[in-house]
């Protein structure tokens, strides 16, 4: 019901929404809440366990009970909290967990089987038999007690991550954070507010007290306004602080446009924050707790300061006849604002026999509810008192047990919060959280006096610690009330009494975990499921931790809370995951020639980050082997060209850097010739291999190391360390260039023939011998070329700058296949190297040494480098260790494949007695046969022997010869042409 | 987590590669013996309170860090650059 002259809606601005298939008319300014209450909708949900009807319970982002499915379509979006909703026109809500509808839920036979459905009744229930639980009962338990569902559809709406830098956080825009910020601000603090609600103002929004001699919410109004002013204060509103960290690290969540009809292009759904402040004041407020008793989850129940919410900001009242039940003084407020608005109060049950007379409304002192009726909605409830009881008939109960510090975010880093049994709450732990102040209500400072004193007070002290001063401020005046309260957690009596609304948790449920024994606060919670939905048992964790204390007869303190963690309010996984749906999920690394490949048709191949081209398939090839054996020949009898720019460069410079290299390489690169070219290999400390490639001395000083795609990160790093943590002595400077120059093989017979029509100069064949580098120039460009060969083929590696990568590609392209030649890709690549036993990261895996692939002989004896001493432990030089063999096919089997194992012929084919296994394998067009590289016990030793080849996934069962490694011109005298 | 590298100042930790112990830092000598290698390469403490770690600035700098920190607070309490202590150690 909407009330007349009350309220901070715009009531010049009606808006139309939809709850469940009927429209409705609420105001620009109106929550989806205020505005169903206002259209005397009560009944809004059901509950999740017994299905019970549903109304909304409180006014804010607590609430247990109104959650809904906001939209339609691919985004509709399911759990939203109509307490959080703001309304906008065209809204379109759903209420959730009832089927067929809302009035009508055939699953509400739950709630006639409660008997069997208390704590534990999962876990004692569906014991048996086993293999149901899985197949039956959660499947059956799942489809019957449930929340909303998402849509199934891809994420249609974008969501977006956001850092910030500040002095001093102030969370929570109400009196006591709007004073900090002040404070702050006045001094020249660079401060956020951020604030859940979507203005500012906290509790001041719902309430009529004064501040400063004029209306609190006219007070707050002009500090918002002075404060936006600033330059150096940022007003963010919407935007709940979800979670603490490490180092002043804050997670927050913005609502940017959830509110919005149409959402302008530009804007997030949601915005993840991250806040980096120097200092926080945590001024989160409080939440007023139920009272449980009988039938207390009957729509028309409420919080009474929701009640008063509903009422002062949004003029609208939950029903015609209220009745207020608690055990404090601040529920009477509720009782004053509503008799002033002209609504009928009819009696405030007050369990105080001390409590307060009324004005001008009936008090029941000492009395208690201790039940309700009512179908789908309150219709009366029954008063426990000396007397006797008596029905009152009332559309609205304005409950309030007492009002509970909002601490959580103070509990984040581990801290637990401390009792106090003067305001029957948990209040912060002082420095729970390192850099933290904590001011008002969620500090126990209740009154609004006390809330705009602890503000001023936490900013100054903040502003000492930040070197700032801050100026002498007047605290405005305002109500003073002390906080008068008596404990009163569970009306005694029989039924089923609500703590936990959302999960359908009672004071029976706590009570029967205590006497199965599941007395520790954190046992309860997981055999009751208390304090386990939603809302994170904001509304009831206080009173089911006094109900079990009183069970087991310990303190509140001693019984202790369960932990709070993050987030404080849910948080879509879409808001955190912000950026990373499709290709946003990694970044994609693009070569110079990706544009030219592309244009050839050829399909691309993911290498770490990068895209490389596979194959690039010619007229009439219909399968990928078809365009790889193709280019293989051509390599072979003409000339390939392929980017291999993803291979890691590094560039090594300084007097230190031959003997740097000395000691990251198991060989010698000091007495490389300037001009040359060696191979190298890099051991981990631990003596196993980390990354082959080639070094190139360009000057006295200056080499460029080559590493593998896969591992240029990880060598960089590894070469980053020895240099700082070990060799510091060392000058020597480390750059990483992979991305600087575009490096293109041109490999083949007719290599030096594609070479000399593309460079300036022609190149001699004696300056040019393997293994040879140096300068040359394209097109007036200086590039570098190195005479190397992972083919076998007589070979080259031109390198030129980046931004010449993609003419010189396709300059390269157009020469070669003037003289039968092309280019080739990935697959032929690996081909090329299988041939001539090449090895890559498929051989050296992390569990291979030196002496595994040969090249024991590599490490040097006359000086010390990375790996050297590990490397010569007994069980790393075992010459029964798997090592290094070529296979091929000797059977009727002919393929071969990578993973296999291998087995002598005699043996059972079981794990114990595998001898080796597969790593690598091809088609070798060249020898007309697959091909294989892997691990066999003692390989070298056995060259010539049969072996067979199992896979069991596959079910492949071949006999290889075990073969040298090196299928192709042994003697390399190709490479040397 | 914030690290502060001493080259670039405060920043997110996610901005730095984790390597583990400094005891990286204290290489054995070649011919020290297994039992000291074995210790340098495989054998950590795992301490509730003040550790020592190598951090990587790798999306910074480069430079590779000591950090003294708490694993029970989690408090920062200490960054050096690794071959400041490295180059000190050796002098
Ligand atoms: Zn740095």
């Amino acid at each position: 019901m909407r009330i007349a002259g009350r309220g901070r809606i715009d009531r010049r601005s009606p808006v139309r929404f939809r709850f469940d298939g009927i429209d409705y008319s609420g105001f620009q300014g109106d929550t989806l809440a205020s505005a169903l209450l206002a259209n005397d909708v009560r009944l809004v949900g059901r509950s999740f366990k017994y299905h019970r009807p549903r109304g909304v319970l409180t006014a804010g982002s607590e609430e247990p009970n109104a959650l809904m499915t906001i939209g339609s379509g691919a985004g509709a979006e399911p759990n939203v909290r109509a307490t959080v909703q703001e309304l906008f026109p065209g809204l379109e809500a759903r209420s959730q967990n009832r089927w067929p509808s809302l009035n009508f839920d055939l699953m509400a036979v739950n709630d006639l089987a409660a008997p069997f459905l208390g704590a534990g009744f999962y876990y004692k229930t569906f014991m048996w038999p086993r293999a149901f639980w899985e197949r039956v009962y959660e499947p059956v338990i799942r489809n019957a007690a449930g929340l909303g569902a998402l849509s199934g559809a891809h994420e249609p709406d974008r969501n977006e991550k956001a850092y910030a830098f500040c002095d001093l956080l102030v969370i929570g825009g109400g009196p006591a954070g709007l004073m900090a910020a002040l404070v702050a601000a006045r001094a020249g603090a660079d401060v956020i507010v951020a604030d859940e609600d979507s203005r500012m103002g906290g509790r001041l929004l719902a309430e009529t007290f004064e501040v400063g001699g004029r209306p609190g919410v006219n007070w707050a109004d002009n500090v918002i306004a002075e404060l936006n002013a600033m330059d150096n204060v940022r007003l963010m509103t919407r935007t709940t602080v979800t979670g603490v960290y490490d180092q002043g690290t804050f997670g927050a969540l913005e609502r940017v446009s959830h509110h919005l009809a149409v959402r302008p292009e530009a804007l997030p759904l949601e915005t993840f924050w991250r806040i980096q402040a120097r200092r926080s004041i945590l001024a989160a407020g409080a939440l007023e707790r139920p009272v449980a008793f009988r039938n207390n989850d009957r729509p028309g129940i409420m919080t009474a300061g929701a009640v008063r919410a509903y009422l002062n900001r949004w003029g609208v009242c939950a029903g015609r006849r209220v009745t207020l039940f608690g055990n404090n003084d601040d529920m009477h407020r509720t009782a004053r604002d509503l008799l002033s608005a002209g609504i009928h109060v009819v009696a405030v049950i007050d369990s105080r026999h001390d409590a307060p007379d009324g004005r001008g409304y009936r008090v029941y002192k000492g009395a208690m509810v201790c039940d309700s009726s009512g179908r789908r909605g309150l219709e009366s409830v029954t008063v426990r008192s000396i007397g006797g009881e008596d029905r009152i008939a009332t559309d609205c109960l304005a409950m309030s047990g007492g009002w509970n510090p909002t601490v959580h975010l103070t509990c984040h880093l581990n801290a637990r919060p401390t009792w106090r049994e003067d305001i029957l709450g948990f209040v912060p732990t002082p420095q729970a959280v390192p850099g933290m102040s904590v001011a008002g209500a969620c500090n126990g400072a209740f009154s609004t006096h006390d809330c705009l004193r602890e503000g001023a007070a936490a900013a100054r002290d903040t502003l000492e610690d930040l070197g700032l001063r801050a100026a002498a401020i007047d605290l405005p005046e305002a109500e003073d009330a002390p906080h008068a309260i008596s404990p009163l957690w569970a009306v005694p009596g029989s039924g089923r009494a609500w703590l936990d609304f959302q999960n359908d948790v009672c004071v029976k449920d706590v009570r029967q975990a205590a006497m199965e024994n599941f007395r520790s606060v954190e046992h309860m919670k997981r055999y009751t499921t208390q304090g386990m939905a939603t809302d994170q048992g904001k509304n009831s964790n206080v009173a089911a931790l006094a109900i079990l204390a009183d069970v087991t007869g310990r303190g509140i303190q001693d019984t202790g809370t369960t932990t709070f963690r993050p987030p404080f309010s849910p948080v879509s996984i879409a808001a955190m995951g912000a950026g990373a749906q499709g290709k946003g999920f990694a970044p994609e690394r693009f070569t110079t020639s990706h544009k030219a490949s592309a244009e050839r048709g050829a399909p691309m191949i993911e290498a770490g980050l990068w895209y490389r081209p596979s194959y690039f398939p010619a007229p009439g090839e219909s399968h990928w082997r078809q365009s790889c054996d193709r280019e293989v020949n051509m390599v072979r009898t003409s000339v390939g060209v392929c980017d291999v720019s993803t291979l890691g460069k590094i560039d090594v410079q300084g007097p230190g850097a031959a003997a740097f290299l000395d000691f990251v390489y198991v060989n010698t690169f000091s007495t490389l010739k300037v001009g040359r070219v060696r191979y190298g290999l890099m051991l981990r400390e631990d003596g196993h291999v980390m990354d082959d490639g080639t070094c190139a001395r360009l000057g006295d000083t200056h080499f460029v190391v080559t590493t593998t795609t896969a591992a240029a990160g990880q060598v960089m790093r590894h070469l980053e360390f020895v240099h700082q943590c070990l060799r510091p002595d060392l000058d020597v400077a480390l750059t990483s260039v992979t991305e600087q120059w575009a490096q293109f093989s041109v490999a083949g017979p007719r290599s030096r023939d594609l070479l000399n029509a593309v460079l300036d100069n022609p190149i001699a064949v004696k300056d040019w011998p393997f293994m040879a580098c140096g300068q040359v120039f394209v097109g007036g460009v200086q590039a570098r070329l190195f005479r190397i060969s992972f083919s076998g083929e007589q070979a080259y590696e031109l390198a030129v700058p980046a931004r010449f990568g993609d003419s010189v590609f396709r300059i390269l392209l157009d020469h070669a296949e003037k003289i039968g030649g092309g280019p080739y890709g990935l697959e032929a690549l690996n081909v090329l190297r299988l041939e001539k036993g090449f090895i890559t990261h498929a051989e050296i895996h992390g569990r291979t040494t030196a002496f595994d692939i040969g090249m024991d002989a590599m490490v040097s004896d006359k000086k010390d480098c990375i790996g050297k001493a590990m490397s010569r432990r007994p069980g790393l030089t075992d010459p029964d260790r798997e090592r290094l063999v070529g296979l091929k096919p000797a059977g009727e089997v002919q393929l071969l494949v990578a993973g296999a194992y291998l087995f002598s012929p005699g043996d059972d084919p079981v794990r114990v007695n595998a001898q080796g296994y597969v790593t690598s394998v091809a088609f070798s067009p060249t020898l007309g046969h697959m091909i294989a590289l892997g691990f066999l016990r003692n390989g070298p030793a056995r060259h010539g022997e049969r072996v067979r080849m199992i896979d069991h996934l596959r079910g492949l069962d071949a006999t290889c010869e075990v073969v040298d490694p090196v299928f192709l011109d042994p003697e390399g005298e190709r490479a040397r042409d | 987590m914030r690290i502060t590298c001493p080259i670039c100042g405060e920043r997110d930790r996610r901005e730095f590669y984790y390597q583990g112990a400094a005891i990286a830092l204290a290489r054995p000598a070649p011919d020290a013996g297994e039992a000291a290698w074995d210790a340098y390469v495989h054998l950590r403490d795992n301490p509730a309170g003040v550790t020592r770690d190598l951090w990587q600035h790798e999306s910074g700098c480069s430079a590779w860090i000591v950090v003294t920190r708490d694993t029970v607070t989690h408090e920062v309490l200490d960054s050096a650059l690794a071959a400041d202590i490295g180059m000190e150690a050796g002098a």
